[in-house]
């Protein structure tokens, strides 16, 4: 049996957990097994609906109050009872910042090894292998496991969602017992910066400016991009984030966040190795860049050579006629 | 308080990677070995907080001689002790094993740790699991990814980032704490610094003096191969008016890649 993860935030299933899901089920079939869900929380029975049509032949809830905010203790305590419950083969997390902070801590409790960051999932000789970027994704690792339960997390954005079905499969609720001392380090509340701006690891669309952007304002023109395209978030290179034009947040590449949308755009931004480390992976990459030789270029599938500032007017013009 | 820092020797992300097919491992010769960026706002944040409350700093490091280099720094830097924690096994991208080994030293050789402070991830096998693996085996809490962090007395908060967003997190000690850019503004060595570092030993502790047997730190990964990305196709590079040069982009990601 595969088991996914479904990770909740806010009152919400977060949809990297439905890719690990749709990965879950794509390995399933070819390992002629089962795939469950398993959403961990206080009062989320209501959210198995939006996971069922997903393919969880079983989606358990494991309930407690003291799980209602998210620890990493009192989650894989959680998880470890369900685990030695229901002996799944391979657990699967979305690498997320929960999935990041809670597989390694169930992974040591089950004293398994974990692959972190998975962009392949195989399945070979009826064992799962996985494929993961190292180095910021200057190489790839093709890893097998010599422990079980097999355990790996996902990158979120990779894996293609699968087409939502019937909502049909099984609730199985489950109450465990946490000492409440086992919660170690609650978080106590959730800080936002202005808006709900949704981060870059999640959007479809990354739209980033650099040291060509000139000044922390000019960012304004990259957020009237991003309101015009749906799921899209703005990025910035380090040398923007750096000079304090925008919040660190959104700094993409070596030292700031990887992502993998279906497209990224790059504004004045010249493509330094540690930048391209982090959004090579993008599946569709475009850049406006003065220079001609600028290395974006070399990993642009779309490029404009020019000012940023005399196309950034007219780009918004076209988007709003093809998305009205 | 007794502060102990994890830090990592990786190749400075400059580095081409190259691979040696037939071992399935990273080349390292030619590389220049720096010590792990996130690992340097670990430190700083173990010598700010000496610095404010008194206390002594210790760094550890898992690897082989060469990690000398980067543990000399930590010192240059202001730590007062470090200790290399010899191992010489390959990268198998296991976090556990590194995690049963520092565990394991701090059970046995540091046992009055106050707090662990880690990078959220070593560059290189990009895990971001040792933390939370040495919180679980030493039953310890866990912040990772930590943009702020206050510490009084024996209780501490901390800010940590998720998505788009800060999870303020409350912890009593010790405790594991992995550090994000952003914690702080790591200092440079000092000449005095340098000198002073020059003069300290740097033990070494075996698994023999662990009391480990390399049964129990088995790898429970293993590398079938590794590859070098797929190198991407040269796209089209366009100069024209701007005006034109969006209609053509837009009507490209529109009609051609279909990502709009
Ligand atoms: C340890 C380490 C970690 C790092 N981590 C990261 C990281 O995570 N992310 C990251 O991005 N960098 C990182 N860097 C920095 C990286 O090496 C580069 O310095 C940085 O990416 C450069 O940012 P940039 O492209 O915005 O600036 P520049 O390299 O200065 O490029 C600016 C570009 O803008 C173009 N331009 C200027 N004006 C215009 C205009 N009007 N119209 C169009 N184009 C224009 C220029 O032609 C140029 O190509 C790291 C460096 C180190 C040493
Ligand atoms: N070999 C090592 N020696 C000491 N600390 C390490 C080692 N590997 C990882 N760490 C610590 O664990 C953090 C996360 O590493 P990783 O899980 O490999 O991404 C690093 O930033 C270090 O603080």
């Amino acid at each position: 049996m595969i088991l996914i993860f479904i990770e909740v935030r806010e009152g919400k299933v977060k949809k990297s957990s439905l890719e690990a899901l749709s990965e879950g089920k794509r390995r399933a079939a070819d390992l002629n097994t089962e795939v469950n869900a398993v959403l961990v929380g206080h009062n989320l029975e209501s959210l198995a609906s939006e996971v069922l049509p997903y393919g969880g032949s079983k989606v358990y809830v494991v309930e407690n109050s003291l799980l209602s905010h998210y620890s990493a203790a009192g989650f894989s305590q959680a998880l470890f009872s369900l685990v030695e419950d229901i002996k799944p083969e391979i657990i699967l997390f979305s690498a997320s910042s929960m999935g990041k902070d809670l597989a390694p801590r169930l992974a040591a409790k089950l004293g398994v090894g974990l692959a972190s960051d998975c962009t392949r999932t195989i399945a070979k000789d009826g064992k799962l292998e996985v494929v993961r970027p190292i180095f910021a994704g200057k190489a790839f690792v093709t890893l097998s496991f010599k422990s079980s339960p097999i355990m790996a997390t996902l990158r979120p954005n990779v894996f293609p969602l699968g087409e939502p079905g019937e909502k049909k499969g099984e609730v199985i609720r489950k109450e465990v017992v946490i000492p409440e001392d086992q919660i170690k380090a609650p978080a106590l509340e959730i800080l936002r910066e202005k808006g709900a701006e949704l981060d870059v690891t999640e959007a479809e669309i990354v739209v980033s400016g650099g040291r060509g952007m000139k000044g922390s304002d000019n960012f304004d023109l990259l957020r009237d991009l991003v309101s015009l395209l749906p799921h899209s978030a703005v990025g910035a290179s380090r040398s923007a984030v750096d000079a304090g034009w925008i919040d660190h947040q959104h700094q993409v590449g070596q030292t700031g966040k990887t992502v993998s949308p279906d497209l990224y755009i790059a504004f004045g931004i010249s493509g330094a190795i540690q930048h391209l480390a982090g959004m090579s992976s993008s599946k569709f990459i475009v850049a406006v860049n003065k220079d001609s030789e600028a290395s974006i270029f070399k990993v642009a599938d779309f490029g404009i050579v020019g000012d940023l500032f005399q196309v950034i007017p007219y780009l918004k013009e076209e988007l709003k006629k093809i998305t009205s | 308080m007794n502060i102990f820092v994890l830090v990592k020797r990786i190749p400075d992300t400059e580095s081409k990677i190259r691979i040696n097919h037939e071992t399935g491992t990273i080349v390292e010769e030619g590389l220049t070995f720096v010590l792990n960026p996130y690992d340097e706002y670990a430190v700083e944040e173990a010598l700010r907080l000496r610095e404010a409350g008194g206390g002594k700093v210790t760094v550890l490091s898992v690897g082989t001689e060469e990690s000398r280099i980067i543990l000399k720094k930590c010192l240059a830097m202001g730590a007062d002790e470090a200790f290399l924690l010899k191992d010489n096994a390959p990268e198998t991208y296991d976090g556990l094993r590194l995690a049963k080994i520092i565990a394991r030293a701090l059970e046995k050789k540091f046992s009055d740790y106050g707090l662990l402070l880690f990078g959220k991830q070593s560059m290189g096998t990009d895990n971001a699991q040792v933390p939370s693996m040495v919180a679980e085996l030493l039953g310890l809490p866990q912040v990772n990814v930590v943009t702020k962090l206050e510490i009084e007395g024996t209780k501490g908060t901390a800010h940590r980032e998720i998505e788009g967003a800060l999870e303020k997190v409350s912890f009593s000690l010790p405790a594991v704490i992995s550090a994000q850019k952003g914690l702080n503004e790591p200092r440079y060595e000092t000449l005095k610094g340098i000198m002073t570092a020059k003069k300290k030993e740097i033990p070494i502790l075996s698994f023999e003096d662990l009391d480990l047997k390399e049964e129990d730190i088995a790898p429970l990964l293993e590398v079938a191969k590794i590859e070098s990305p797929p190198p991407r196709q040269a796209g089209k590079i366009i100069e024209e008016e701007p005006e034109k040069a969006a209609r053509k982009m837009v009507e490209f990601l529109h009609n051609e890649a279909k990502v709009i």
